[in-house]
């Protein structure tokens, strides 16, 4: 699914087509309830692009949601399907706003590492489970990651009310030692929640890249994704490398928890569901065709497309999860791209025809 | 509270917990039976949800007290309707069934939220004007001692997924229709020798488990939470899944394990006044569903019960 065809015009192809035909999807569907589609669009584009401060929530949330893309791209290569990526954001999320809150008084660069480690660690411990018992006992990591979301969502709401605060339905904020903002980024952008964690995910995007293609780990992650028997016929272990690949997609979903809690809100309060940069982290991914620079523009793209859709109920009349249905819809063709690779296909041997003809 | 009683606490509010899951796990039974993987229950049966909601509410003039069965055809329909952009997308355009299955979940809520906000102006719908509520079974309520604890003021649903199961044991072993369903899910290119249409099978497949899924989801809105709203399916999709999972891809085995979900699930809303139970924090009585399964996927069952070719694309000889 992500890039087994080498043709790389034809790879590049598939998400742009995908994203029109995305669009194309949405607007049918807005007409159809007589809304307007080019105002929605123009909107949300308008409201985002034009405007610093959203601008800068929006590539907050791109930050966020190129954490989760690339740890659901991870374990996508090794061969698995890692929908636990939300329930791994909530657990990093509120162990490292819980631990920064249980040491407020430690040096800031000594405190935000450690959160952040911290919440890494339980991100990566608890999506290790579903590859754990998936490599011993061959549970299916679908059902076990699902599984393990609801569980997550329903310790950490327990967590918030009974341990961390007094009953509460949210926690203190976290200490400035704690903080990941940024002084200069925040005045850049009119007071945006814009912080720290970009240039963590930059860096990340730059090391996943390294690792996926440079490292011998790496390569065998790949080769078991691609083809297990002959890994294993090649020497390299499966449990150790379905497990490392459960681990790491964790770590990097945990992380980008943590930097929701550090960064995005200071705090954890109770939620009604799991949070939603968990999925669209799947649909980030998916665009991103498992590349880590087309997976942080796809972040990009769907966080605008996430807080532009903020505007849609007041400026143009539409309900905001049009923007829900837009990536859910992007989704469906890329997913779908044998659809895109024929007509493609048809439109190149037509032009040979054409050409021969002349 | 004298023992009956006790008893028929339980074991009514088991079924009406497990009344969506049956009827959800038989859908996945026969999509997975064909070799298509449907995680996209989930999201029809959200769809299912909505539209027995809107149903519910519309209609009610006209159906009277049958309005909730109605609806959950109505339910089961649209179900069948989302279930087709599924068997496109698996069996025509070659898609991963998980990635399809999750563009629906990610569709699925969206969509109906947009409706929902489109047809009411808010994110749920408010109370429906009639629910499932409770029933009685009819004439087996009288049994003496059985008939108050299994049949007396009860879950009509359950009872109908259960014959639902029954029924669908019967299509998948002992029809023609059911042994070629199976034979493309175990092995399609054989059954494609033997002149059987894969690719009609598996629509056949899919498109049953939308209509179980969305009648599922109906259920769901209609007997448990009685109103629309985001949160209405929460999961129930996925844990019907794992229902079939653990009853190994058999109807009456998938309704087994969702009766033994439904009863996981109902501890957590009336755990409250069952003695010894009441004293156990309620956050572990909300979590015991989702760990029961996972224990239960890890321990009870053996590796290869799937069919042989799920999930698996299969690309027709010319």
């Amino acid at each position: 699914m992500l890039t087994k065809n080498n043709d790389k015009l034809t790879n590049l192809m598939v998400p742009i087509l995908s994203i029109i035909l995305g669009f194309i999807f949405g607007a049918i569907l807005m007409l159809a309830f007589g809304y307007n589609p080019l105002l929605a669009y123009q909107v949300m584009f308008d409201g985002v692009l034009r405007n610093p401060f959203f601008f800068g929530e929006a590539l907050r949330q791109a930050t966020v949601l190129t954490f989760t893309g690339l740890g659901f791209a991870i374990a996508f290569k090794a061969g698995f399907f890692n929908i636990g990526v939300a329930g791994q954001v909530l657990v990093g999320w509120i162990s490292a706003v819980w631990f920064a809150l249980a040491f407020p008084d430690l040096p800031r660069i000594v405190l935000v590492t450690l959160s952040l480690g911290v919440g890494m660690l339980v991100g990566a411990v608890w999506s290790a489970i579903a590859g754990y018992l998936r490599a011993y006992f061959g549970t299916n990591e679908v059902i076990v990651t699902i599984m393990l979301n609801y569980t997550a969502l329903f310790v950490t709401n327990y967590l918030i009310r009974a341990v961390i605060s007094d009953g509460g339905n949210t926690t203190d904020r976290v200490g400035p030692n704690a903080s990941l903002s940024v002084g200069w980024l925040t005045s850049l952008t009119n007071g945006s929640r814009l912080n720290a964690g970009l240039f963590i995910a930059l860096v990340v995007v730059a090391l996943y890249y390294v690792f996926m293609t440079q490292t011998t780990a790496g390569f065998e992650l790949r080769a078991v994704g691609l083809n297990s028997f002959a890994s294993t016929y090649a020497g390299m272990s499966a449990p150790k490398n379905i497990i490392l690949s459960m681990f790491i997609s964790g770590a990097l979903a945990g992380l980008g928890g943590a930097i929701h809690g550090l960064g995005t809100f200071g705090n954890i309060f109770t939620q009604s569901g799991l949070p939603y940069v968990g999925f669209n982290g799947i649909a980030v991914a998916l665009l991103g065709l498992g590349n880590p620079i087309g997976i942080f523009f796809s972040a990009v793209l769907f966080g605008i497309l996430d807080v532009g859709s903020g505007f849609l109920p007041n400026r143009a009349g539409v309900p905001d999860e049009m923007a829900e249905i837009v990536i859910a819809a992007i989704i469906f063709f890329v997913g779908a791209n044998y659809l895109i690779r024929f007509l493609l296909d048809k439109m190149k041997t037509k032009k040979t025809v054409t050409e021969g003809g002349e | 509270m004298d023992i009956i009683r006790l008893l028929q606490l339980i074991v009514s509010s088991s079924l009406i917990f497990a009344a969506p899951l049956i009827l959800t796990a038989l859908g996945g039974t026969f999509s997975e039976r064909s070799g298509v993987v449907n995680i996209g229950l989930e999201g029809i049966m959200v769809m299912g949800a909505f539209m027995s909601a809107i149903f519910n509410i519309q209609f009610v003039g006209t159906f009277g007290n049958m309005t909730p069965w109605v609806g959950m055809l109505a339910g089961g329909l649209i179900g069948l309707l989302f279930s087709i952009i599924h068997a496109v997308a698996t069996i025509n355009l070659r898609a991963d069934h998980i990635v399809s299955g999750t563009v629906i979940n990610l569709a699925a809520p969206a969509l109906a939220v947009f409706l929902t906000r489109a047809l009411f102006g808010a994110a749920q719908t408010g109370p429906l004007p009639r629910s499932f509520g409770r029933s009685n079974i009819f004439l087996l309520h009288r049994i003496p001692v059985i008939g108050p604890i299994f049949f007396r003021n009860t879950s009509g649903p359950a009872f109908f997924g259960i014959l639902m199961a029954i029924l669908s044991w019967f299509i998948l072993y002992k029809t023609r229709f059911g042994l070629r369903l199976r034979s493309v899910g175990e092995h399609p290119h054989a059954a494609e020798t033997l002149g059987i249409k894969v690719y009609t099978m598996k629509y056949a497949g899919v498109l049953i488990s939308g209509f179980l899924g969305g009648m599922g989801g109906a259920i769901q809105s209609q007997a448990i939470h009685n109103e629309f709203g985001i949160l209405t399916v929460a999961g129930q999709g996925f844990i019907a899944i794992a229902a079939m999972i653990f009853g190994k891809w058999n109807p009456l085995g998938a309704m087994g394990a969702a009766i033994f979900f439904g009863f996981a699930q109902s501890l957590a809303r009336v755990g409250n006044s069952i003695p010894i139970i009441q004293n156990i924090p309620s956050v572990w009585l909300q979590v015991l569903p989702y760990l029961l399964t996972i224990l239960v996927l890890v321990g009870f069952i053996g590796r290869a019960e799937a069919p042989a070719a799920i999930g698996k694309t299969y690309i027709k000889s010319k």
